[in-house]
Order: C-alpha cells, then sequence, then structure tokens
C-alpha cells in the first residue's frame, strides 16, 4: 500500500508499504531516517519514541497505515520542531529517501573535537543541548527517544518537579547512566528556558 | 534532592583547554542527539539483503533431520545455510576454549541456539522462511545444577572434552575449578568466638544493552569480506571470525559501528560470522538485527550461581577464618567461565584482612543459556555473598556492621588470599565512612508536611494502594573489590597508532586505535590524552577498526588503563620526535633547545621554566609526525591450580554504597529512596564521565537487587522471559538519587594515577539493597533479587 504522512514537516510518501510494517521500520528503513532507535520493538523501552500529531508514542508500536494524513516529528527534525514550536513548524530535516547510513558515510565519520560543541551554533533544540552539557548521553541509543519524551514535557510544563520528569520519561529505559544525569539535563533545559523567557 | 554533579574534590589538570581532568564533552555527543549517529542496526547498503538465525525450541537434543527445501523455495529468499555449509573444517569458535558451534550439529545443548540461517529481500520474508524449515529433534535429558551435571550417570555436555582445564576438573561437565589455599582455615576456626554460615543464590542477570547484535556484511572484490559491527574487541572477534570463514585474517577487514551499551555482552560472538557467511554465500551485502527476543538468546548472561561461606569472628570483631564453595553455572559453552572462576576465588574474601582461607569455585556446563562476561565478572555474585556474611557476624557480636567492616577492612600492603601484596591505596575503611557520614534522605518523602501524599514516591508508586501505612525504612551498607583488566598472566596490551601535522594552519593530532566506544567515553579521555600530552586543542579520533593494531577488549575496566596508557605513550614518543625536529631547526638559535625539559603547550614548545621556544606550527611545517606503538601494563601470572598463590591482578578498584529502602511489607513492594555510594578512581581523568559511569553501575546493581532475572524453567531448561515486558530492568521511577563521592588516591604503577572504575560499583550496590530490605523487614533473604512473595511469605515452593 502507499502511505502518506508528514514527517519533520515534510510531506513524505512511502510506495509498497507491508500491512504489517510499523510506523518506526517505514521511518528507519524506508524513509532514511534512522534516529528513531530499534531497542527493542515491543513498546517497552521507548527508545523509538515520535510524536504523532503532538503526542508521544512509541512508533514500533504504530501501524504504518494509522499514520496515513498524520504528522509526524521525529529526533531528526527535534531541533526545528522547537525553534518553530509556535508556527507550523515548516522545513524539515532528512527527506532524501535514501535509507539509514551509507557504509561510505560511515567510513567518513570520524569524532571531530568540535563535535561535542557545535551546538554552540544554535543548531540544537535546549533539550538536545542539555543533554550534551548534563552528560546524560552516553552508549546514546536511548536518547533519540528521551529527547522527543523530554521536550514534549517541557512543552506542557515549563518547569517540572522532579516527580513529574520520572513520570514523563518512565516510559524510556535507558541502562547506561542511572537517570541522574539526565534528571539534570530536563532541569537544566527548564532553567534555561526560564531564563530565556 | 540534588545530586552531586561535578565532585569538588577533584583536581584540575593539565594547561591545554580540554586535556585530562576536565569534563570535556563528548565528541559524538551531538550526533548521538541529533539521530545522526550510525549504529551498527543503522548501517544500509545498497541492494543489500537481510540476514534471520533460526534458533533451537529445545534446550538439549539429538537433531535428526533438518529439511529446508520450503525455505528455499520462497521468492526473495537468496540463501538458506545449515552446518553442511560452512566452508572449512573449522566449525566451532570461543572466547577461551573453542566449544561453539557456528551452526548446532548433531546436538543442540540450550534453549535459543543457533540451527539455520536465511537470507532475504526482506526481513520480513527472511523471519518466514526460517519458520518453514523443519528440525526433527529427539529430546535429551537437562543439566541445570551441580547435582545433575556431576551425577554419576549424567550425560556429558561436551564429550571428548581435550582443552587444558579438563585435566584439573573433577568432572567432564565441570568447565574449570580454582581452590585456594592459605593458612589453616580448620585451625584458625577454634580461635573464633562466633561462626555463621550462609547458602546464598544469585539469579542470571542480562546485560540487557539497548543496541541489539547487529551488523553488516560486505563482500569484497577479493574474495574477503567487510564487516561493520558493534563489538567489544574488534580483533578478538577476527581471530574466531576468520578461521571459520576459511579466510586470512587480512580478509577480513572490520570496522566498529556504533555500539549501543555492552557490558560485557558483546564479548562474544554473535551475529558476526552468520552474516559474513551468508555475505560470502551469497555475493551481497547482509545485514543482521536481532530483536529484542532474539537478543536475550544471542548472547551470554551473568551467571547465576550458588554460595557457600563460613566465616568465624573473635568477640572483639576479628575475622579469624574463611570458607567458601562458589558454583557457577557457565551453561552450554565456555565464554569466559574460565576467567570468571578466577575472578570469583581470588576476590571471595571481599576487601578484607583474613589470613586463613579455604576456598573453592567452579563452573559447570550445563544446558542453561550460556554465561560469561557481565559487569563485575565473577565479583559481583561473590560481593553479594560476603557482604551478607559481614551483616551476621556483626549481628551476632552486637556490632555496628560498619564498625565491624572498618575493623577488617584491607588496606594498602595487606597479602591477598592470593598471596599478592596490595601495593596502591586501598581505602576501604575511608568509603565507609564517607557514605555513612552523608546525611540520610528526610523520613516519608511521599508525605509532605501540609500538603497531600505524593503517593508516587511510595513503594510500588502510583499502581499501590497504601497511603503509608505499614511501610517501613531500612539502611544497608556493602562494600566491594573489582580486578581491573585481564589478570592470570594474560599479555594484556594495547596499540596507539598517533599522528600530528599541521592542517589549515593549525597542528592537528589524529589519534587511531581499535579501542571499542561502547558508550564509557573512552573516546572523549583520548582526546584529553592527546591534548594534554601534545599541547593541541585539535583532535581527530580515528574510526576504530582491525588496520590498526589490537586494543584489548572494551572491559574489565581496562581501556582507559590500557588503551589510555597506549595513547599516552605513544603520544610521549610523538612529542620527543616533534622536538628532535624542532632542535634540528632551532637548535641553534636558542641552548634551552638542548639543556631544557621541553613541554608542548597551547600549539607551542616551551621549557618547563615557561618560556616559549617555538610554535608547533613552525616546527613541523609540512612535515607529519606518525607513529604506532604497543603498550603494557605491569605483567601479572597465573594462579597455582592447586593452592591459587599467585600475583594474578594488575590493580584494584573499590567502592562502597549505602542503601536506604522503604518496604510496604504488606504487598512486598520496595521502593530505593537513595543508593549513596563512594568510590576511588585513582585520577578523574574526566570527572563528568566518572560519575555517570558509577551513577550506571550502581542502577544495575540495583536492578539484580529487586526485579533483574532471567527465569530458566528447571524441568525444560527453557528461558521463560526473554523480552522487555517480562525481564525488567530499572525505569527512572524505579531509581533513586544517586550522590557520588569521589576519592582520587593515585596509584602510582598507572598512568595518571588512574584506577578503573567501570565496574566496582556494579558490585556493591546489590549487597547494601539487600541490606537495607533486611534491615527493615528482619528477613533473612538469602537470594536476589528479592520479590514480593519472599517479603510477604506467600511464596510458593
Amino acid at each position: 500500500m502507499r502511505v502518506n504522512f508528514t514527517v519533520n514537516g515534510r510531506k513524505q510518501e512511502a510506495d509498497d508499504v507491508w500491512e504489517g510494517e510499523s510506523l518506526l521500520y517505514v521511518l528507519r528503513e524506508r524513509m532514511g531516517l534512522p534516529g528513531s532507535k530499534n531497542a527493542c520493538e515491543q513498546g517497552e523501552c521507548g527508545s523509538c519514541t515520535v510524536r504523532l500529531d503532538g503526542v508521544p508514542v512509541c512508533s514500533c508500536l504504530v501501524a504504518a497505515g494509522q499514520v496515513e494524513g498524520r504528522e509526524v516529528v521525529t529526533v531528526e527534525g527535534l531541533a526545528d520542531y522547537a525553534k518553530h514550536r509556535d508556527d507550523a513548524h515548516p522545513g524539515g530535516a532528512c527527506a532524501s529517501g535514501a535509507c539509514g547510513t551509507s557504509v561510505d558515510a560511515a567510513q567518513r565519520w570520524q569524532a571531530k573535537p568540535q563535535d561535542g560543541r557545535s551546538a554552540e551554533s544554535g543548531d540544537l533544540s535546549p533539550i538536545q543541548q542539555a543533554f550534551i552539557d548534563a552528560g546524560a548521553v552516553q552508549c546514546g541509543f536511548c536518547t533519540p527517544g528521551l529527547l522527543v519524551a523530554a521536550d514534549e514535557l517541557l512543552e506542557r510544563n515549563a518547569s517540572p518537579s522532579d516527580q513529574d520528569i520520572r513520570e514523563a520519561l518512565s516510559g524510556n529505559l535507558c541502562r547506561c547512566t542511572g537517570y541522574e544525569k539526565i534528571l539534570d539535563a530536563v532541569r537544566l533545559a527548564a532553567a534555561r528556558q526560564e531564563e530565556a523567557v | 534532592m540534588a545530586t552531586t554533579g561535578t565532585p569538588t574534590n577533584i583536581t584540575q589538570g593539565s594547561k591545554t583547554k580540554g586535556g585530562i581532568g576536565e569534563s570535556t564533552l563528548r565528541p559524538d555527543g551531538t550526533l548521538k542527539v541529533t539521530g545522526e549517529f550510525a549504529y551498527s542496526s543503522d548501517m544500509w547498503h545498497e541492494d543489500m539483503l537481510w540476514g534471520q538465525t533460526l534458533r533451537s525450541t529445545v534446550a538439549h537434543a539429538e537433531i535428526k533431520s533438518i529439511d529446508i527445501s520450503e525455505a528455499v523455495a520462497m521468492p526473495g529468499v537468496y540463501a538458506v545455510l545449515t552446518y553442511d555449509d560452512l566452508p572449512t573444517d573449522v566449525k566451532n569458535y570461543g572466547l577461551e576454549i573453542q566449544d561453539t558451534p557456528v551452526l548446532a550439529h548433531g546436538k543442540v545443548r540450550h534453549h535459543g541456539e543457533p540451527v539455520a540461517l536465511v537470507a532475504a529481500d526482506h526481513p520480513e520474508t527472511a523471519r518466514r522462511a526460517a519458520a518453514k524449515i523443519k528440525i526433527e529433534y529427539v529430546e535429551l535429558p537437562v543439566i541445570t545444577d551441580e547435582a545433575s551435571a556431576t551425577a554419576p550417570d549424567a550425560v556429558l555436555v561436551h564429550e571428548g572434552r581435550d582443552d587444558h582445564h579438563i585435566g584439573h576438573v573433577p568432572h567432564p561437565n565441570i568447565v574449570h575449578r580454582q581452590p585456594i589455599v592459605r593458612g589453616n582455615a580448620d585451625e584458625a576456626a577454634k580461635r573464633a568466638d562466633v561462626i555463621v554460615k550462609g547458602e546464598y543464590t544469585f539469579g542470571m542477570q542480562d546485560q540487557a544493552f539497548l543496541g541489539p547484535e547487529s551488523g553488516l556484511a560486505v563482500p569484497s572484490e577479493d574474495g574477503g569480506v567487510e564487516l561493520y559491527v558493534a563489538t567489544q574487541w574488534l580483533h578478538s572477534d577476527l581471530k574466531q571470525i576468520a578461521p571459520v570463514l576459511g579466510l586470512p585474517e587480512e580478509k577480513v577487514r572490520m570496522t566498529l559501528s556504533g555500539v549501543g551499551g555492552a557490558f560485557g555482552g558483546r564479548e562474544d560472538i554473535s551475529m558476526q560470522i552468520h552474516a559474513c557467511l551468508l555475505a560470502l554465500r551469497t555475493g551481497k551485502p547482509v545485514k543482521i538485527v536481532y530483536n529484542r527476543f532474539e537478543s536475550f538468546f544471542g548472547h551470554v548472561h551473568r551467571h547465576p550461581a550458588k554460595l557457600y561461606y563460613e566465616h568465624g569472628a573473635t568477640k572483639d570483631g576479628k575475622l579469624t577464618h574463611m570458607k567458601c564453595k562458589i558454583v557457577l553455572d557457565g551453561g552450554a559453552y565456555a565464554s569466559a567461565s574460565p576467567a570468571v572462576v578466577g575472578n570469583a576465588s581470588s576476590l571471595s574474601v571481599g576487601p578484607y584482612v583474613i589470613d586463613d582461607v579455604d576456598i573453592e569455585a567452579i563452573a559447570l556446563y550445563s544446558n542453561n543459556p550460556p554465561c560469561g562476561a557481565m559487569r563485575g565478572f565473577g565479583a559481583v555474585q561473590a560481593c553479594f555473598a560476603y557482604e551478607a556474611q559481614m551483616d551476621k557476624l556483626a549481628a551476632k557480636l552486637g556490632m555496628d556492621p560498619v564498625e565491624f567492616r572498618q575493623l577488617n577492612a584491607m588496606e594498602q600492603g595487606t597479602i591477598m588470599p592470593t598471596g599478592q601484596p596490595v601495593d596502591s591505596p586501598a581505602p576501604v575503611a575511608e568509603l565507609l565512612r564517607r557514605v555513612k557520614a552523608r546525611p540520610l534522605p528526610p523520613e516519608q518523602q511521599w508525605a509532605t508536611a501540609g500538603e497531600q501524599a505524593d503517593v508516587r514516591a511510595l513503594p510500588g508508586g502510583l499502581s499501590n494502594t497504601t497511603h503509608g501505612e505499614g511501610v517501613v525504612r531500612g539502611v544497608g551498607y556493602a562494600v566491594g573489590i573489582k580486578n581491573v583488566g585481564f589478570s592470570e598472566g594474560f599479555d594484556d596490551y594495547s596499540t596507539a597508532k598517533v599522528r600530528m601535522e599541521v592542517i589549515n594552519g593549525e597542528p592537528v593530532a589524529t589519534v587511531h586505535t581499535a579501542m571499542a566506544e561502547v558508550g564509557q567515553g573512552g573516546v572523549t579521555v583520548h582526546a584529553q590524552i592527546a591534548r594534554t600530552e601534545l599541547g593541541v586543542t585539535q583532535v581527530t579520533i580515528h574510526p576504530a577498526d582491525t588496520q590498526v593494531g589490537s586494543a584489548g577488549s572494551t572491559s574489565a575496566s581496562r581501556q582507559t588503563y590500557v588503551t589510555g596508557g597506549a595513547v599516552k605513550n605513544t603520544c610521549e614518543h610523538v612529542r620527543e620526535a616533534v622536538l628532535e625536529i624542532g632542535r634540528r631547526k632551532f637548535g641553534s638559535y636558542h641552548p634551552a633547545w638542548a639543556t631544557a625539559e621541553l613541554l608542548l603547550e597551547g600549539g607551542k614548545v616551551v621549557t618547563d621554566g615557561g618560556e616559549v621556544l617555538a610554535d608547533l606550527v613552525d616546527v613541523l611545517e609540512d612535515e607529519a609526525v606518525e607513529l604506532e606503538l604497543e603498550w603494557r601494563h605491569r605483567p601479572t601470572e597465573a594462579f597455582d591450580l592447586r593452592t591459587g598463590q599467585g600475583n594474578g591482578h594488575v590493580q584494584y578498584s573499590f567502592a562502597a554504597h549505602r542503601a536506604v529502602v522503604e518496604v510496604d511489607t504488606e504487598l512486598g513492594l520496595v521502593k530505593v529512596v537513595e543508593l549513596a555510594v563512594a568510590q576511588d578512581v585513582g585520577k578523574a581523568l574526566n570527572p563528568l564521565s566518572v560519575v555517570g559511569q558509577i551513577q550506571g553501575g550502581t542502577t544495575q546493581g540495583l536492578g539484580v537487587a529487586v526485579m533483574e532475572e532471567i527465569i530458566v524453567d528447571p524441568k525444560t531448561a527453557k528461558v521463560r522471559n526473554p523480552s522487555f515486558t517480562d525481564y525488567l530492568i530499572p525505569t527512572i521511577l524505579d531509581t533513586p538519587t544517586i550522590p557520588v563521592d569521589v576519592l582520587e588516591l593515585a596509584d602510582e604503577h598507572a598512568p595518571y594515577g588512574l584506577r578503573g572504575i567501570g565496574e566496582a560499583p556494579t558490585l556493591s550496590s546489590t549487597p547494601a539493597v539487600l541490606a537495607a530490605i533486611r534491615n527493615a523487614t528482619g528477613l533473612e533473604l538469602n537470594r536476589t533479587p528479592v520479590r514480593p512473595e519472599h517479603l510477604t511469605g506467600t511464596e510458593s515452593s
């Protein structure tokens, strides 16, 4: 079947989608957006969290056909979404049509000194920057899902209590950090947002 | 309550910005927060196929027949492989003993063993084809514990064993045995005023890394294969992969792709060989990605254990002797079991002074899931038992449990049960003092005065049925000792290639190692070391691959020590070469080139007096300096197989925990309120990462204390809970505040004085939580994890 939907502000069309395919599979393998992660693919870990018409969902539990005509935001579009939160969040991230990371791209990848700080150029959303600054990223596999969930929390609750943060992120497993630095990151992003107002 | 962010007692290091001692940020951080970082499951290649493994549905059986005809005939299927399709006579692999079949032949020995492989053009096609393969099994009785393994008529899990451990084990179903005898425990027991005995059970824990086993194999034109994969040790994989493919090592080119956590679970081969076999057979790139269900069968777990302990003490609180037997279940294949046995035995006394000991540790072959490396590696199980024993002794003597431990705590100079002296700081008593001195969290945090109770903070959270009645609090302590690096005479070296040159008018260093970055932050630390040693700001970390010498494994808390040491050593030699160029060019202009101690700082050559002699840009001009060097820490030696004596370990790492728990005694629900930790790190190269590692390790220990366990049916040896629905790991709601107190007592034998940190916090976290639950409930609780039925007395037998 063909599925038409909007991803990160850009209209997308996926052809030959098998009825059992998940939104996660379509994003990762057909749209070239591997940012949503495939940690459990059973709705338990939250690593594939995206926003579907604004609501955080596990994209592994959403059948591709369910997104027909709807709007999806993934971690790849998070910075743009945060920037244009109040408008119709136009623009968009990757829409190249190529899937995943090519071997060439992987071979070319090198950790450059400026990578850890490139955020100073303002390309990241506040929650993405806070995750880097607070040391909340280790292996990083849980990070995209946590970022989408945390960004949604801060959108509806600008100064969450620790219990609020814990409740909002309770559907996202992290195996590396012990969550303390994730709490730090959400607090940091909230504090920076308050300063900015 | 705010947690400790960056500890204040950590000193600042080098003069070039971003050097060691600073909390510099991860070089891969931006890619990871934008979703662009390429994990092994994100790899993609034009025209690629998807690989699928078919696994056994029974634990122990003879394979009568395999029928692949229907699978092969399916449209979209490119290859179906079984044991008969393996290309050479080498059909097994393994870390220490080559006993693991690439694909089962003749027999399956555990539930979920790989039997056949499929490559197809869509992952669902591959799954459906695998389901069409028909296997006829004749089931055999299962070996599931020590009694069934060593019974006189026991079926041998591996017939005709000829590995070098076989000569030292009492039964072929025992992988390895390590006794340690020092002093005379029977004689010393006569001096004891109190003796306590205990039998402890440690459940099977899973690493549960989030990024599933995955990778991409691409056939190359020379008949070899390129493999992009998430692993902990590229060169160890290479040594196991090349022989079964029938290829020389140089034709198997491996590149590390993004690793989503490891914790020991990626030390063994999972899908590496399978993907290469399918790629070489089909001539097309093949990607394999396990789903979570398969991941539970695709890697080894932490050894479950039975531990039998006896300790004695005099009435003034001095330990007299210790006897123990530790039985680890290694499952169907050896994996790292021999080394786990070495650790469990040599660290079975814990961080205490006991001169008279009688120790035996064994690992079984069984039909349970294979067990191998996991964070803490044999020391975790022992710590759970000896710390419970310490509390029992203190209670029997009427002493404070912390004071009792401090009275018997080891220190620098203490002789280990293996006869090895501890020759660097061992601040065991001080770590305990620090966690004990920390103020306790406020009582009944759920019932804030004058406000409505916040039921989310109660045991069970929102789903509970209590509003605080029947909730009791307990406090418990534990401390542990872990070895750092590979022990028992293993040649534990690493290699680093460092290049220095001028790019766009700036001096730039490139660091190339084969170190697996699994999330621990090695890439951050390597750049910091290069900045410190070479005085440059710009450092590029080259991707890890097999085009450079081995870095050893990212495990045993060793990478910062060993590969960090290799980077430091190579940088020092590069620095010397750069200075030599400087002397050649500018030596005649200033006598200091020949007479002063010279350093590289801030992009310049400076004397130790701070005088600037030249810019690095002018020294190097268009020359590049590049060196690749191996580096070793001081050697260790094997333990004697009868007495366990020997200088087996490189370095020790220590952590102490205080747990505060609240227990709903009616429902058997536990809420861990706080888990305070103190750890000696020798020298914190990156304080932010150090704290993150300690908190993460602590949380894994919490998990095994109250929820984590792979449950294996004792009658069928089948795994009952291979999913994140049924295998529970702590969520942010289960994890308390984890305040961290970091000590930096330098180990003079280690680079920068550092001490491996990753594993120690996993050891003492579990027994501290158990001690706190015992303190709250008065129950004995000799197994982990503790479940509600253990707390309410409703356990069915």
